[in-house]
């Protein structure tokens, strides 16, 4: 079956390709697309009928709950939960805070390694990189350990100077755990930055040296913007696993009370599912953070595109 | 120097123009010294933290509280090892057991269904193949999270919960691999060499096990790499699926420990000590397939 269309498939007119048809394809499609089907679609089609859906109590709430159609009843309810939307206003001041200090981060380290003058960069980039070979729970317990006062070296020398830190209480956790996302990574687009720095013509380069340009001049007036299609990609995900926050807080609470059980909206929905056991209200809730993303990535997106026509 | 990296040929999918190193002449003193010194400064602020776990699992609970953090108290960290090892008749290594069988499950098959698939909407022609592409990218954008609870409702709606399917299912979903595998088979198998297979009579599936998949190797392996360091460090699904303690990874199974730490310090010791052995294969495969990651991340983001 599978190589008829394969022998039929130089008859065809476009077919200066091998192997064309559509069976031998979806021979090697149906793989992926079945787990897709079950891992994805299906999930995400479930959780917007779920969120359409509320398990009602008739009369004084005895008897068997009744699901019911409510419409937009759960998203209502989800937007006037206190915790929810503090939630996402804390996972806003989280973004402001962390996407700056993330991608300058990586996007000034990455002009640094490929500056002439850098040494060991093969060294430097496995250096940066190395928070990433540490998954994100451990990431989260060390952080955790040197933020806890009589473990930590940090706390112990801020000590030594004077100054009495908890990096733990109320005002601090957040950008504490920012701290957290921006070692995990920031050396991630280290790499990704400086490859695209790698793919920058050395002719240009070496014009603007002719013409007196000295290093900072070139990182930032040449480089930087023949990085700029590498760096929305970095944002656009980055924005995608940012509003994902779960691990680091939900370690950081089990070491300090000032993370509460709905801190951000990820944790939201994981608290209304599971130990509220209000699975619709889950389900909206996960549909809004999704949503959000998609928002997000979507302007980010139409404003790079915008700003490369430029 | 990093050059070289980019033009080996595992590494060739970005295609980057060869930039040859500058020569040194430019570049004074000063600026030799501010640019490493921040680059040594930038590399410090990364190790630092893996050092001191390095450290402290080599501490006893009072070691860990009494002495400076960067120097040996007692050398404890053989004792530090026996305890995590015997703890609950020897769930730790169960747990890295399963995180092993997870994380490589994922990496080797879902590896290999991505491959296939990025292979069939590289070189097949059929119809409605962009659209179809357009909805791999879409599962690219869904935040992983968005999807755990309604897959936990799913599986629990068939029984599958707190099974290792609940995990094994969804680790072979990795639309991002679909979308690398598309761009390594675009760059590493030309159409000539499956035009001269298909003369000499081989059928598609003959030319892709004998010519597209060995030619696609180092793609594959960059994409199993990932998946399964994805799956290694996946959090949320495993403590949202699995409820009994032996079938957890160990990602899940630290965070339980650590919990128990608040109230019993003694387990201080065992955290860290564990942590530090979960991280060892992570990091040991990074730094053997070094070339694989960076040509990967590279594909990704600047194609």
């Amino acid at each position: 079956m599978a190589s008829q269309a394969f022998i039929n498939g130089p008859r065809r007119r476009r077919s200066a390709a091998s192997g064309t048809g559509g069976r031998t394809a979806a021979l090697f499609l149906v793989p992926f697309f079945v787990v897709f089907a079950v891992a994805m679609v299906a999930p995400v089609v479930y959780s917007i009928v779920l969120s359409f859906y509320a398990q009602q109590k008739s009369g004084l709430g005895f008897g068997e709950a009744k699901t019911a159609f409510v419409g937009l009843e759960n998203f209502v309810q989800v937007f006037q939960s206190e915790s929810f939307v503090g939630g996402i206003a804390r996972l806003a001041l989280y973004c402001l805070i962390y996407i700056p200090c993330m991608v300058g981060g990586a996007v000034v380290f990455a002009l640094l390694l490929d500056a002439t003058v850098a040494r060991a960069r093969k060294l430097f980039q496995l250096l940066v990189f190395l928070p990433h070979a540490v998954p994100g729970v451990i990431a989260a317990l060390i952080w955790a350990y040197l933020y806890t006062p009589g473990i930590s070296p940090l706390v112990q020398v801020l000590q030594g100077g004077g100054l009495q830190i908890n990096f733990l209480d109320a005002h601090l956790v957040l950008p504490a755990i920012v701290n957290i996302g921006v070692w995990e990574w920031t050396g991630y687009n280290v790499i990704i930055l400086f490859t695209a720095l790698q793919a920058v013509p050395r002719e240009i380069l070496e014009a603007a040296r002719v013409d007196g340009a000295g290093e900072v001049r070139m990182a930032l007036s040449i480089k930087f913007p023949l990085i700029l299609p590498a760096l929305s990609v970095i944002m656009v995900f980055t924005i995608i696993g940012t509003l994902q926050l779960f691990t680091e807080p939900s370690i950081i609470a089990k070491a300090t009370s000032s993370v509460t059980s709905t801190w951000v909206p990820n944790l939201w929905a994981y608290d209304a599912a599971f130990i509220r056991h209000n699975l619709n209200q889950a389900a909206a809730a996960s549909i809004i953070i999704a949503g959000l993303a998609a928002l997000l990535s979507l302007v980010v997106t139409r404003f790079s595109s915008r700003m490369n026509k430029a | 120097m990093s050059t070289d990296t980019l033009t080996r040929p595992g590494t060739t999918a970005t295609k980057p123009t060869p930039r040859e190193k500058p020569p040194a002449r430019q570049g004074g003193f000063a600026s030799k010294l501010s640019v490493n010194g921040l680059l040594i400064l930038g590399s410090a602020y990364m190790v630092v933290p893996v050092l001191w776990l390095l450290f402290a699992s080599t501490k006893n609970a009072a070691d860990l509280y009494g002495t400076s953090a960067y120097s040996f108290g007692s050398f404890a960290l053989f004792e530090n090892i026996s305890a995590v090892a015997a703890k609950d008749g020897g769930i730790f290594f169960r747990w890295m057991g399963n995180s092993v069988l997870y994380a490589g499950f994922g990496a080797v098959f879902g590896g290999l269904i991505s491959v296939m698939a990025g292979y069939a909407f590289d070189k097949f022609q059929f119809r409605g193949k962009n659209s179809l592409f357009g909805f791999v990218l879409v599962g690219v954008l869904v935040p992983n999270t968005a999807t755990v609870l309604p897959m936990y409702l799913l599986a629990s709606l068939v029984g599958m919960t707190n099974t290792v399917w609940a995990i094994l299912i969804p680790v072979l979903c990795n639309p991002f691999g679909v979308y690398l595998a598309r761009v390594y088979a675009a760059s590493y198998v030309p159409m000539e060499t499956l035009e001269a297979a298909r003369m000499d009579g081989a059928g598609p599936i003959r030319s892709f096990c004998s010519l597209g998949l060995p030619m696609m190797m180092p793609g594959y392996v960059t994409i199993a790499l990932f998946q399964f360091v994805g799956v290694w460090n996946n959090f949320m699904l495993p403590l949202v699926m699995l409820q009994d303690q032996q079938l957890l990874p160990v990602s899940v199974g630290i965070s339980i420990w650590q919990g128990y730490a608040v109230p019993q310090p003694e387990f201080v010791p065992m955290v860290i000590t564990g942590s530090l052995l979960s991280v060892i294969p992570l990091l040991v495969a990074f730094i053997l397939l070094q070339r694989f990651w960076k040509s990967g991340l590279t594909a990704g983001a600047v194609k």
